[in-house]
């Protein structure tokens, strides 16, 4: 065989387990009853749940609470499901974060409340924010 | 209004997009016809269409920034990214704040290099520019913001649009089409730092280079000249390395230093974004290197440029389209040009690859096997681990990506991007920069072509040992106990040392060629820094009082932050550290004021002096009012061992629009290590505690006394005329007592106020903040000349912070210059060459 053969088999190895290792360390989107069910099943991989904030009749949110060291928050969210979920988040609240469209939270179950350990927020195009500072 | 303006930028954004596409068909024509004068006669077309369109990229930023310092807020751009309060340097960076902005600061670099391009090359002008001015001609559509008639298609999305063609909904633009608003929503306070102002220029003439070499492999492949293109596109090369490394660096450096990420790097997609195609420009930078001395790796060199810029426009696609949406803690809004970017991006893709296919088979290839001991076949393996390095984190970065797909095809994927990026990516990179440092170290060794074995044994043996024994140091000194970090030190210390023998050789004879050992010598140093900064950093804020702090924050946050009353010393890291107060950053003026020496006022951005200072050589007479940037607070905190004394100023920063609080460290840099300082809790300026009960004693004028145990003196009362928020009639009587108190750091001043108004006793106490102690003037006595004076404290001013130590983090800063000053000497060496090869009429 010739060197060069050899080396093609390498790289082609080579991208196939970074494939296939990326494939298995790959997070899932999932809802908060499955989360929690895999939470109770004693996985603790880290997962994604996308949902909204959950907001009042006047579409006013609410259940955002500051904790104590006025660094960290917790909310109220609704998966996709309906399920509604307390979610506690070790930073400050994110930008825009109370006038996104979506959330996604990356993090895992503690007890009965999901903690979040990153934010990432779905935010309306900017030209339907329909305000000006007059 | 101003009309004008708006569309005389519109108008060169048509013109600019105009120019493009004829440039780019003269340039072709120059390229395709057959008769010399008609191409003399074409190559003057393009030449003048390009300088057009030049000026016209110009003409835009020119307008676009007049409406932005002029502050037009009936523009949209103006008003959404800018106000009346920021400075010219971030007015400057107003300007690249949008996404269309970003567009024309690309189009901007494209358009000064492509001058130089005309400039410099002769032979290759039409067929580079050619490709240059069709990519132009789709950046411009970005921009362009025109609705095609009949098929109600918008084409790009400009920034010359009106506030109320932007907000057509919005109730005021109904009432008032003439509307302009007073002020615009500005610049969020935590871009305002100056790496807004440099990093963005740097990273788009990175990506704007990359265009330069892909031109001229392009161009190679359409004329046949398959060996010629490399020389004129190598400086370029190693240039757009140099920039976009740069670039990359102070995006790292500005998460350290203010976003207060806690590190450098987070894999974020949109770091990777940049990260992959600068690996791949570096691997396609040895290709060619290796093609130049000995005529193997061509077609590895056309792949991996071709990949560069690709990978660029695919860069620009997943920042910009929205896909990335649910993956990227970076918002991004989508201004709807999804498809116009994927049209941008198999253009050019199809293009290369297609015309790289079809010419294929006549690219010039040797048949023979490049030996295992020459360098050639060390470089090539070096090529390949650098690509398979992007490789591994564009696929992760790409799952969104492979969602759309997916559901493109009716399919459904619940595929997310790693939960813990860091670590995901972490664990394979490591590996990777492992065999990246030792074979920088090792190739170097190797001559091109073949070594003999012994040879190579001989020149080996010296620096292995010297770094085997350096090694042996670092893990024993440093405490280094785990494998992977074990095995990233050696291959970082022996590319260093190898590297530093390349270097002592070569400086004498030949310093021109000293660019590689160099840069290497910066990877190594990065290796080094990355492993001892990423491995070792460590919090040093103990709580070692044995108290929680509260019982509301978790153990690790009670374990791991410091309380600090004012002026009450603790000990960490082995230093004295004692906070000294709440303090206040001048607007247009260098330094910190304390917060207890002045007054506020209703706009938080103005603060009234209330006794004389020298604050970094500005001095302030009482009733001065300061600027100030209301939104930051600073905390002074003193670290003092034996007589050595430094300041940190850590900030927080109520940031609405960020949703309440952000922190940014204050770093204190030692030779071995950073401190790294940020708050981790504050005092909300509305729960300052609770006051004790009112203490009151009557004084004399000049009479000493003591207030919360500090010793304070009636200096002074007079009768005012003027008080801040209260009328005064002729009847009323106000009178300000000024008292001096000595607290531990220097003097302060109270001024409380006692007011007769409408034969009411009023009075106004103040408070000194940083003793925690009000002053109220209770009474006066005229038959004795004395004064009551109350006192009331409270628990004095706290902050909690967290330290971290990070060891040796200035490795990498300093790696990555030493590797960029690599890149420039190559660079020099190679347009040497160039413009040897140009004078022998051999461009």
């Amino acid at each position: 065989m010739k060197k060069s053969h050899i080396l093609i088999l390498v790289v082609i190895a080579a991208a196939i387990g970074i494939i296939v290792s990326t494939a298995g360390d790959a997070s899932t989107y999932v809802t908060f009853d499955e989360a929690h069910a895999m939470w109770t099943s004693g996985n603790k991989k880290e997962i994604h749940v996308v949902g909204e904030l959950k907001k009042d009749k006047e579409g006013h949110i609410i259940g955002i609470e500051e904790g104590a060291d006025k660094v960290s928050f917790s909310f109220l969210m609704v998966d996709d499901n309906g399920r509604e979920q307390k979610v506690t988040y070790n930073q400050p609240m994110p930008a825009d974060f109370t006038r996104s469209e979506k959330v996604v939270v990356i993090g895992s179950y503690e007890d009965d409340h999901f903690t979040a350990s990153k934010i990432l927020l779905k935010c309306p195009s900017k030209y339907q924010d329909q305000n000006v500072n007059v | 209004m101003h009309y004008l303006v708006g569309d005389l930028g519109h108008l060169f954004v048509i013109t600019s997009f105009i120019t493009a596409f004829v440039t780019a068909l003269a340039y072709f024509k120059a390229v395709t016809v057959s008769t010399l004068d008609k191409k003399a006669l074409w190559l003057q077309n393009g030449k003048v269409s390009f300088y057009i369109h030049a000026v016209a990229v110009l003409g835009i930023s020119v307008t676009l920034f007049v409406i932005i310092s002029n502050h037009y807020f009936e523009y949209h751009y103006a008003y959404n990214y800018s106000d009346r309060k920021l400075p010219v340097y971030y007015l400057i960076s107003t300007f690249w704040n949008g996404q269309e902005g970003s567009f024309l600061l690309w189009m901007f670099w494209h358009a000064l290099l492509g001058v130089i391009i005309i400039h410099t090359n002769k032979f290759w002008e039409a067929p580079v520019m050619t490709i240059f001015a069709l990519v132009q001609a789709f950046l411009a559509s970005m921009i362009l913001g025109v609705v095609i008639p009949g098929l109600n298609v918008k084409i790009g999305s400009s920034p010359f649009i009106l506030l109320r063609d932007a907000m057509r909904d919005a109730p005021i633009f109904a009432a008032q089409p003439e509307f302009v608003p007073k002020d615009g929503n500005g610049l969020n306070p935590l871009l305002q730092n100056y790496w807004m102002v440099i990093h963005p220029p740097t990273l788009f003439l990175g990506f704007a280079s990359t265009l330069v070499p892909f031109s001229f492999c392009i161009a190679g492949l359409w004329l046949k000249k398959y060996r010629d293109w490399v020389r004129p596109a190598l400086p370029w090369a190693l240039f757009s390395g140099a920039v976009l490394g740069l670039g990359i660096l102070m995006g790292g450096y500005w998460a350290y230093e203010t976003l207060n990420f806690g590190g450098y790097w987070n894999w974020d997609p949109v770091e990777n974004a940049v990260y992959v195609p600068w690996l791949i420009l570096i691997a396609s930078i040895h290709t060619m290197i290796t093609y130049k001395n000995s005529e193997t790796a061509l077609k590895a060199s056309i792949v991996l440029v071709i990949a560069v810029f690709v990978l660029i426009l695919y860069s620009t696609f997943l920042t910009r389209s929205g896909v990335l949406g649910d993956a990227s803690v970076h918002s991004f809004t989508d201004l709807g040009l999804s498809g116009q970017l994927l049209i941008y991006l198999f253009f050019f893709t199809i293009i290369a690859v297609a015309l790289s296919i079809y010419r294929w088979k006549e690219i010039p290839s040797t048949e023979k096997e490049a030996s295992v001991y020459s360098r050639e076949f060390w470089i090539f393996i070096g090529a390949l681990t650098l690509s398979l390095m992007g490789f591994q984190v564009l696929i992760p970065t790409s799952i969104p990506v492979w969602n759309s797909i997916i559901a493109l095809f009716g399919g459904s994927s619940n595929l997310a991007p790693p939960a813990d990026q860091i670590g995901f990516y972490s664990n394979f990179q490591l590996w990777f920069a492992v065999i990246v440092g030792l074979l920088s170290g090792i190739g170097q060794f190797f001559w091109w072509k073949k070594i003999d074995k012994e040879q190579l044994k001989k020149e080996l043996t010296a620096p292995a040992l010297i770094a085997l024994v350096l090694f042996a140091l670092i893990i024993t000194l440093g405490q280094i106990y785990t494998v992977p970090l074990i095995v990233l030190t050696f291959a970082g210390v022996f590319t260093l040392v190898a590297n530093i023998k390349i270097f002592s050789s070569i400086i004498k004879s030949s310093p021109g060629l000293s660019g590689g050992a160099v840069a290497h010598i910066g990877i190594g140093l990065i290796l080094i820094g990355i492993m001892f900064s990423a491995g070792y950093s460590k919090v040093v804020s103990l709580n070692n009082t044995g108290m929680l702090i509260s019982s509301e924050f978790s153990k690790e946050f009670n374990r791991d932050n410091l309380l600090l009353f004012v002026n009450e010393p603790r000990t960490m890291w082995g230093y004295d550290i004692e906070y000294l107060g709440e303090r206040l950053e001048p607007r247009f003026h260098g330094g910190y004021i304390r917060k207890s020496d002045v007054t506020t006022t209703a706009d938080p951005d103005v603060v009234i002096v209330k006794t004389a200072m020298k604050v970094d050589g500005t001095s302030y007479a009482p009733k001065d009012t300061i600027e100030v940037r209301g939104e930051n607070t600073f905390y002074e905190i003193q670290l003092r061992r034996g007589q050595k004394k430094y300041t940190l100023f850590p900030r927080a920063q109520i940031n609405p629009e960020m949703g309440g609080l952000l922190v940014s460290p204050d770093i204190y840099r030692t030779v071995s290590a950073d401190l790294y300082t940020h708050v981790s809790s504050v005092m909300k300026p509305s729960e300052e505690g609770e006051w004790s009960k009112l203490e009151e004693l009557k004084v004399k004028l000049d009479q000493e006394f003591f207030a919360n145990d500090y010793v304070a003196t009636l200096q002074s009362v007079d009768r005012i005329f003027e008080v801040e928020g209260v009328v005064l009639t002729n009847e009323d009587v106000a009178v300000k007592a000024t008292v001096r108190v000595k607290g531990e750091q220097g003097e302060y001043i109270a001024e409380p106020l006692f007011i007769i108004k409408d034969k009411m006793v009023g009075r106004i106490p103040d408070e000194i903040k940083d003793l925690g102690l009000r002053i109220t003037l209770m009474n006066i006595h005229p038959e004795t000349s004395e004064f009551t004076i109350g006192l009331n404290t409270r628990q004095k001013d706290w902050v909690v912070i967290k330290a971290l130590e990070k060891p040796y983090i200035n490795l990498l800063w300093f790696g990555t210059l030493v590797l960029m000053a690599g890149f420039g000497i190559a660079m020099t060496r190679r347009i040497r060459e160039f413009r040897k090869m140009k004078a022998k009429g051999l461009e």
